[in-house]
């Protein structure tokens, strides 16, 4: 989703790891973790997918980083139900699973909630992706890194951490369901005010973005990953303009 | 009760049209929801006593042939009787045999869940049998001729008005303001004639305590304690699941229990029940009988990967949590078990193949998961439920995908199995799609993307991949 729709996620996320002093390398030849069709049952297909994955990423050393909850958690929480028959490809899911962490986890973990100091002025409110949430378990902590934002005025989101109602293939299977629970979403949105919507999740971003372009809404859902990295070159191109 | 699991779609469909449940619906989020959360936050041990609560419930189920032993022998010993029914119908018959031997006329009956399985008080109203059901709840809903909305709130999307017109027989539409209290007074009147006339009551079971042979309901209208005590002949049903070892076990499962269920510290309620009158009591029933229900549960206790649903206490909190319970609400999941837990259990105890749509039902938010006091592994389940559904497992009449759906992701491997495909497929989807996107988002698209289109713009690929953007930077830099 992010190599192929949402490419600003990708280079937001490129640009944060370099601001924070490392040095970053995007493998090619990736292409998928397999999670949308192991989701729908299809484990026979998503196997291969996911077997490619940790071979992959099996070549290369250091910590993985991912821009979604969702694919952290495929990873590192269902690839040993994906690779249970299989018990030596599940230990290599484990170990790559080990390296393996959501962008907002990795900065919190190893250089702090305060690491990204940028600036941004605009009014938002903040989307609590689910499988960041409670697979992930990042839960105050990207409000807290959006707060060390300058300029950001954060207001909190009403059953924020209820789900948008994505959900993968569940969007377009159970679409009337689906949509049932986002507008639910998109009316607490509304009733903030503010500006922005920021999520975690490219699929919980096209999925809210989606239905607030249908509503006629001029509310912009924007990751995460991109704000911190809007918020970083603010900042420099004000220095530069000093 | 028959199921009707094929319908879960229409009847979903139907619910989320319907503006007053859906007000109604919100309840079980204001209400139960906000309440557990409370509830768990003011007990400081709260996650070690889920913990707990797992721990006794692991151990019961790997053990449950010696605890069921135990729990009949105890029984007997306290001069109650045991029946295993092997399932609904055999319970029912025999509850329906015990009624006639006893010339019984009047059944009240307390809230039961596993009664709902052998639609135990419309069989019992037909053998001739007035049978009358005494939790509020359950009562609107009989008066109603439906079946329950949720584990603990049977009746919850009724709304005040419908009540007062179930009720009240001359109630007339905009009379006056129904008044909850007004109308439980009226209910309660009714009942209590009931109450006094009936000769056997049949009550269910929140948990069975195997050493001493006890049960223990939890209510908060006493009905449960009038059933107990009242009628001549007490007739207590559970699924063979509902089983704690001992009073200290039992002790931690209500703590759990009732905090997740309803929020309350501790409900109205605790009723202990350890068999008839003994020679020397002067009140109480004079004959006490357990049934306990097998009717599927054995297939989801040889089932290594689903076994864990059988840890479930019936609390309701996992409906409260789930977005998509909140929206199709109880009756579209077509049987007794309603939300997440109805979605594993439901398809096992029913046939998956009818009941195929209930697993797909789920966002996978794993909220779920999050309440569950047992902390049972719902999204888990759910996953391989869908498994079984899209590839079949060992018994391929489980399987219902299309061969559409099967070829989709056969292609969507493919796909993703090299690079140079993936880009290409990518490549194209936006060539084909570009000419109609506005801004980089789409209004119409064709089918399956269609059913998102239908409701939501659907983002267009950007016109390069990450990669060569990535690639170019790096070039740039190079040079």
């Amino acid at each position: 989703m992010v190599d192929q729709v949402s490419t600003s996620v990708g280079e937001s996320t490129f640009d944060i790891l370099k601001h924070l002093g490392l040095t970053v390398d995007f493998l090619d030849d990736q292409t998928c973790c397999g999670q949308p069709a192991f989701n729908s049952g299809f484990r026979s297909e998503a196997r291969p997918v996911a077997a490619r994955f940790i071979k992959l990423f099996e070549q290369v050393n250091g910590p993985i980083v991912v821009p979604s909850g969702s694919c952290a958690a495929m990873v590192r929480n269902y690839y040993g139900d994906l690779f249970r028959d299989d018990p030596q490809m599940a230990e290599r899911a484990k170990q790559v699973g080990e390296r393996l962490f959501e962008l907002t986890e990795f900065i919190s973990r190893y250089f702090g909630v305060d690491a990204i100091t940028g600036k941004l002025n605009d009014s938002a409110t903040y989307h609590k992706c689910c499988h960041l949430l409670r697979e992930i378990g990042m839960n105050e902590e990207p409000i807290e890194m959006l707060s060390n934002i300058d300029g950001l005025k954060m207001t909190t989101l009403e059953r924020a951490d209820v789900c948008c109602g994505f959900g993968g293939a569940f969007s377009v299977k159970m679409s009337d369901i689906s949509s049932a629970i986002l507008d639910e979403k998109l009316d607490f949105i509304e009733a903030t005010g503010a500006n922005i919507v920021i999520a975690a999740d490219s699929g919980c971003v096209f999925q809210m973005q989606g239905g607030l372009r249908r509503r006629g809404s001029s509310v912009q859902v924007v990751h995460i990953a991109e704000v911190l990295a809007k918020s970083l070159r603010n900042v420099i191109s004000t220095e530069s303009a000093e | 009760m028959k199921p009707l699991t094929l319908n879960f779609r229409n009847k979903a469909a139907e619910t989320m049209g319907d503006k007053q449940v859906q007000q109604s619906l919100e309840h079980v989020y204001t209400g139960f929801f906000k309440g557990r959360l409370e509830a768990a936050g003011d007990t400081p041990e709260w996650e070690e006593l889920r913990d707990k609560g797992k721990a006794i419930k692991d151990h019961t189920i790997a053990h449950l042939d010696y605890y069921l032993g135990m729990l009949a022998d105890n029984v007997e010993k306290n001069g109650g009787s045991v029946y295993f029914a092997e399932n609904a119908d055999e319970a029912r018959q025999h509850i329906i045999d015990l009624a006639h031997a006893r010339n019984i006329k009047t059944i009240i009956k307390s809230k039961s869940m596993v009664s709902e399985e052998m639609a135990l008080a419309e069989s019992l109203n037909d053998e001739g049998f007035e049978t009358v059901e005494t939790d509020l709840g359950e009562y609107i809903i009989q008066l109603a001729g439906e079946t329950p909305y949720h584990l603990i709130a049977p009746a919850v999307h009724k709304s005040r008005l419908e009540v007062a017109e179930l009720l009240d027989d001359n109630y007339k539409s905009g009379d006056r303001v129904p008044d909850a209290t007004e109308l439980t007074m009226m209910a309660r009147e009714k009942l209590r004639g009931v109450f006094a006339r009936a000769d056997m009551s049949v009550t269910g079971v929140n948990f069975a305590v195997a050493e001493s042979g006890s049960i223990a309901l939890v209510t908060n209208e006493g009905n449960g304690r009038m059933s107990t005590t009242v009628p001549r002949v007490h007739v207590a049903v559970m699924g063979m699941e509902k089983i704690v070892p001992s009073i200290q076990d039992l002790s931690t499962m209500l703590r759990i229990l009732i905090r997740s269920a309803t929020g309350q510290r501790i409900s109205t309620y605790v009723t202990m029940v350890n068999g008839a009158r003994a020679s020397d009591e002067e009140e109480g029933p004079e004959e006490f009988h357990l049934v306990i229900m097998n009717n599927g549960r054995q297939n989801l206790l040889a089932d290594p990967q689903l076994r864990e649903s059988l840890n479930c206490i019936r609390c309701g909190a996992c409906l409260n949590a789930c977005p998509v319970y909140r929206k199709v609400g109880g009756h579209a999941y077509g049987w007794v078990y309603p939300g997440p837990i109805g979605s594993i259990v439901t398809p096992v105890m029913t046939g998956l193949k009818d009941a195929h749509n209930l697993p797909a039902a789920s966002s996978l938010c794993g909220a779920c998961l999050d309440a569950c006091p047992v902390k049972i592994n719902i999204p888990r389940m759910l996953l391989e439920l869908r498994h079984r559904t899209a590839e079949g497992s060992a018994d391929t009449a489980e399987r219902t995908s299309s061969k559409a759906e099967r070829g989709i992701w056969k292609l969507w491997r493919a796909g993703m199995m090299g690079r140079k495909r993936f880009d290409l497929g990518a490549r194209l989807s936006w060539l084909l799609l570009r000419p109609m996107a506005k801004n980089g988002w789409l209004k119409k698209t064709p089918p399956p993307i269609s059913r998102w289109t239908s409701t939501r713009d659907f983002p267009i690929m950007a016109s390069s991949s990450l990669r060569s953007k990535l690639s170019k930077r790096t070039k740039k830099a190079k040079s």
